[in-house]
């Protein structure tokens, strides 16, 4: 078998140095009931072409998002990877590191992840940033734990236009820990007022920006509201490059900023692994999930970095600790930073500009379809748009088209019919004029 | 007389480099502006919809060409060590190789441009691996369901602890105690407390098992389940699992299985038939997806038929109209989401490759390779270095630190001499009911010229280190990219970000 180096030999001579007669013998504290004698019910083993074959073959199944005109966003969005970046981060030295406990010989994931916290702070506007999270809706959650500790208060106030997911997660763990969430109405054209909501329990108020139906919206009174109230305001970003054209949550008084990393850098893989951003203010540091890299010097004076302010972590505090997070999502910061580095400031401002300007053109070809009405009131690279039918029907028949039209808001709001001719429709750098054409023209036929 | 090589090795050089170890700076410290990575076309012409909401003033990101980066981060990575480097015997990580195969399927048109709020019709294939991939861990595992969406094992942890308050609290109960043994890893009682549930720890047995009489002891009616990793991270088989499981079951709890370790019995037990009711697997250790320097892992989660009502939302399921993705729980039992979309399907593709290479004999032959391996370290450095226990030990060999008594050199001293010999160091002053534990795990993976080697290795340290030679060892490592880092300096004054030099405005 290709990725078993002992043959025969090696085991008979490695048995005679241990002194037992078989392998088996090795596991005589296993009782002899839960032991099996043969293998179980599955195939044997393959070659890699065997296996390449059953796997393309599921792949052949599904319409894969680049093969056709794609439309789709919703917390995940598809953008052009620079090649260089999933060239180096298979480079085995990153791919095949653990945690960098050691930093004498991991002083290579130690920098990237001290600059990948630097990346961070500067587009969120933010003072300090973990290692990364899971993803952007795990990470949202572990913000709204982390405002109840640092207000030790237990009401999250959570805006109806936050992404249904971010939110449903953040209901699983107030059930569980017993904290309280107030929960706003969607509001497709973005102008609910959420300062009504926070009281003397309030810990934080949760929005996102751009919004869910992809509105913006300057968050800066709110964060006075909520500072008034002592509470603290969380936005979430589920678009990162949007922070290259838009006014950053930092410069409206966020306090803590959380994001979906995946847009920059990584494939969107249905759904995983992504990364999580985290970012606040150098004050709440101690009461952050996650991991941090700091720096420092060893013992010749010469600078190098080292995992920091582990007292935090589990595997110190054990039942005390911050958060029960062990990893983070290493590699995935990896391709998001490497990306970051090949944008720089003028790719990042390029990138978000051509964003918007695409999108601005589809919504205004859109918004002249019969029936048809842009509901968001401003947006950056996404905007719902109101159909004259319901949004999943007409998404079914594009996908006979071969068009991958949107996200109809009904997939994450499924009870709510005011809600459902709704469509979320994003574009992008990847968006030609002829998938606009093919999308215009295949909705002229099924509205 | 003295080596004329030895003379001529420089004390400094101009560039600080030394031969292939190479100086790199931070990208911020490369900065020229006007400089880009990427050539992208100007935008059209619009007028813009932000909402008033432009970005007011630069955001400070440095401008790199791709030559740049390009050796900025092959640099950097020439700073790791890695699997693909050398033996890395990090005990309860499953260092084992990570197949290429699997990356070049995870990055297949068709899989890694699927979306995940593309409509169900046209991902059928995506769910159908999900499926397939269930389908393995439940017959490996002998569980009737599984939760796939967990991140990672802690994330695993979480769901499954939900899983068994979401579980009593159907049934009106509220006992809020779990028992985590000593030995546990320290995401246990972390996640049971992420869990409103208070940790109540059990001691060892002097043979590094669940003292049973201990664990009896604290059963009652307010305990809602124990966590138990098995085999336990002494490298041993909790050989009591069944009476464990049998009494909390008898006292209205649940066991939870850490399935960390999972790779020393993958198609030789069943946990399922050991009175498990849920167990998460790490992916990225039993099935060999990348660790990539911490994460992303996987960590789905087989349940029990009394659990398996509680899983957390989505999941799949296959009809008579194929296969679709349950993402509401209109008034049912689910205890909820705990993930944005589905979970981490790059790393359920490179699991499925992994065990669709190996099949059922392989990974019966996998756990089989990874005991020997681990045994014949344990054989071979027991003369030298004091097992922590009596063996056979299952995947992972435990010493303490009794052999370097005296010698001056502590377990982190050993650990950063071995770095010199050119090995990562094994997972120490884990599990904590040793003393100066080190622990190691050497895999499957490892061939034994390669482990003969290491063991050459830390025979050569430990004779030195009872030598009389300790002082060197508290200089070690000297080879290193880095010597021994400050971590007390870093913590009390953290620097968690570049900074621009004075004089140039930060934001």
């Amino acid at each position: 078998m290709r990725y078993l180096p002992l043959t025969d030999t090696d085991r008979r001579a490695m048995l005679a140095k241990i002194g037992v007669p078989s392998i088996d013998s090795l596991y005589r504290d296993v009782p002899e009931v839960a032991w099996l004698a043969g293998p179980v019910d599955l195939p044997p083993h393959q070659g890699e072409l065997e296996v390449e074959r059953a796997i393309g073959a599921l792949a052949a199944k599904n319409m894969g998002s680049s093969a056709v005109p794609s439309f789709l966003g919703a917390g995940a969005y598809r953008h052009h990877v620079p090649a260089a970046v999933d060239h180096l981060i298979q480079r085995g030295e990153f791919l095949t590191s653990y945690t960098p406990y050691q930093p004498e010989v991991s002083q290579g994931t130690l920098q990237y992840l001290f600059e990948f916290q630097t990346q961070i702070c500067l587009i969120t506007g933010m003072e300090v940033a973990n290692a990364s999270m899971y993803d952007g809706a795990t990470a949202t959650a572990e913000a709204v734990m982390m405002a109840d500790r640092v207000t030790r208060r237990r009401r999250a106030v959570i805006s109806g236009n936050l992404h249904p997911h971010y939110r449903e997660i953040c209901q699983t763990h107030a059930r569980f820990l017993d904290f309280k969430l107030a929960i706003g109405e969607p509001d497709p054209a973005g102008r609910q007022d959420l300062a009504g909501l926070i009281d003397s329990e309030t810990s934080c108020v949760v929005v996102q920006n751009p919004d869910f139906f992809g509105n913006l919206r300057d968050q800066s009174k709110l964060a006075e509201a909520c500072h008034r109230a002592g509470a603290l305001l969380i936005v979430a970003v589920t678009e990162p490059v949007s922070l290259g054209l838009v006014e950053p949550p930092g410069a409206m008084g966020a306090d803590i900023v959380t994001a979906e990393g995946q847009p920059i850098g990584n494939a969107l893989t249905y759904g995983g692994p992504y990364l999580g951003l985290f970012a606040t203010r150098e004050k709440y540091l101690r009461q952050m999930p996650g991991r941090l890299v700091g720096e420092t010097a060893d013992v010749d004076g010469k600078r190098g970095w080292v995992l920091t302010l582990s007292t935090r972590e589990q595997h110190i505090r054990r039942e005390k600790a911050t958060s029960n997070i062990c990893t983070n999502s290493g590699l995935c910061a990896l391709a998001f930073t490497i990306h970051l580095t090949l944008l720089g400031e003028a790719g990042l401002v390029r990138l978000a500009e051509i964003n918007h300007a695409t999108t601005v053109r589809l919504a205004e070809r859109l918004s002249a379809l019969a029936g048809c009405r842009i509901v968001s009131e401003s947006f950056f690279n996404e905007f719902t748009l109101r159909l004259p039918k319901p949004a999943a029907e007409v998404v079914e028949q594009l996908a006979k088209n071969r068009i991958l039209g949107g996200v109809p808001v009904s997939r994450l709001y499924p009870k709510r019919p005011d809600l459902a001719d709704l469509l979320l429709v994003s574009a992008g750098e990847c968006t030609t004029d002829a998938d606009m054409e093919a999308l215009l023209g295949a909705l002229k036929e099924v509205l | 007389m003295a080596d004329p090589v030895k003379g001529a090795i420089p004390a400094a050089t101009y560039t600080g480099n030394r031969g292939l170890a190479i100086e790199e700076p931070l990208i911020f410290e490369q900065d020229m502006p006007g400089r880009c990575g990427v050539d992208l076309p100007a935008p059209a012409k619009v007028e813009d919809r932000l909402g008033g909401l432009r970005r007011r003033g630069p955001i400070g990101l440095p401008g790199l060409a791709e030559p740049q980066a390009i050796r900025h981060y092959t640099r950097l990575s020439q700073k790791n060590y890695s699997i693909d480097t050398g033996v890395y015997p990090l005990g309860s990580c499953t260092m084992k190789h990570n197949p290429r195969l699997n990356e070049k399927l995870a990055r297949m048109p068709g899989l890694a441009d699927l979306h995940p709020m593309q409509p169900i019709s046209t991902v059928q294939g995506a769910l159908e691996l999900i499926d397939l991939l269930a389908h393995w861990l439940k017959t490996l595992t002998g569980m009737p369901a599984v939760a796939m969406s967990p991140a990672a094992g802690a994330h695993g942890e979480l769901c499954g602890v939900m899983a068994i308050r979401a579980a009593l609290e159907h049934r009106g109960d509220r006992r809020r105690r779990i028992l985590v043994p000593e030995s546990a890893h320290g995401t246990n009682p972390a996640t049971a407390a992420a869990c409103g549930f208070e940790v109540d720890s059990i001691p060892a047995d002097a043979q590094g098992r669940v003292d049973l009489a201990a664990y009896r002891a604290k059963l009652g009616g307010d305990v809602a389940g124990i966590m138990i990793t098995n085999p336990n991270t002494c490298g041993l088989f909790e050989s009591d699992f069944e009476r464990i499981a049998e009494d909390m079951h008898k006292a209205g709890g649940f066991v939870y299985g850490d399935g960390a370790n999972f790779n020393a019995i993958v198609g030789h037990v069943r946990p399922g038939h050991l009175g498990v009711d849920c167990m998460h697997i790490n992916l990225h250790k039993t099935f060999s997806t990348p660790h990539g320097g911490g994460g992303p892992g996987s960590g789905p989660v087989v349940l029990s038929e009394a659990l398996a009502p509680f899983a957390p939302l989505p999941y799949v399921v296959h009809g008579n109209q194929g296969f679709s993705l349950v993402e509401q729980d209109d008034g049912g039992t689910s205890l909820g989401r705990l993930k944005g979309f589905h979970g981490q399907m790059g790393m359920f593709i490179r699991a499925l490759a992994y065990m669709m290479s190996h099949g059922a004999d392989g990974l019966r032959q996998v756990a089989n390779d990874a005991v020997l391996n681990a045994n014949y370290l344990m054989a071979c450095l027991g003369e030298e270095l004091t097992s922590a226990f009596a063996g056979p030990c299952m995947h992972e060999a435990l010493f303490d630190d009794r052999f370097l008594k005296n010698s001056g050199v502590s377990t982190l001293d050993f650990a950063k001499a071995m770095i010199d010999e050119g090995f990562h160091p094994m997972t120490m002053y884990f599990p904590l009911v040793v003393h100066g534990a080190l622990l190691m795990e050497p895999t499957e993976t490892e061939s034994k010229d390669a482990l003969d080697q290491f063991i050459g290795a830390l025979i050569s340290l430990a004779r030195r280190a009872k030598g009389g030679e300790g002082a060197a060892f508290h200089e070690a490592p000297v080879l290193t990219p880095r010597r021994r880092l400050d971590e007390t300096a870093a913590a009390r004054r953290p620097v968690l970000r570049w900074q621009p030099p004075q004089g140039r405005a930060a934001e």
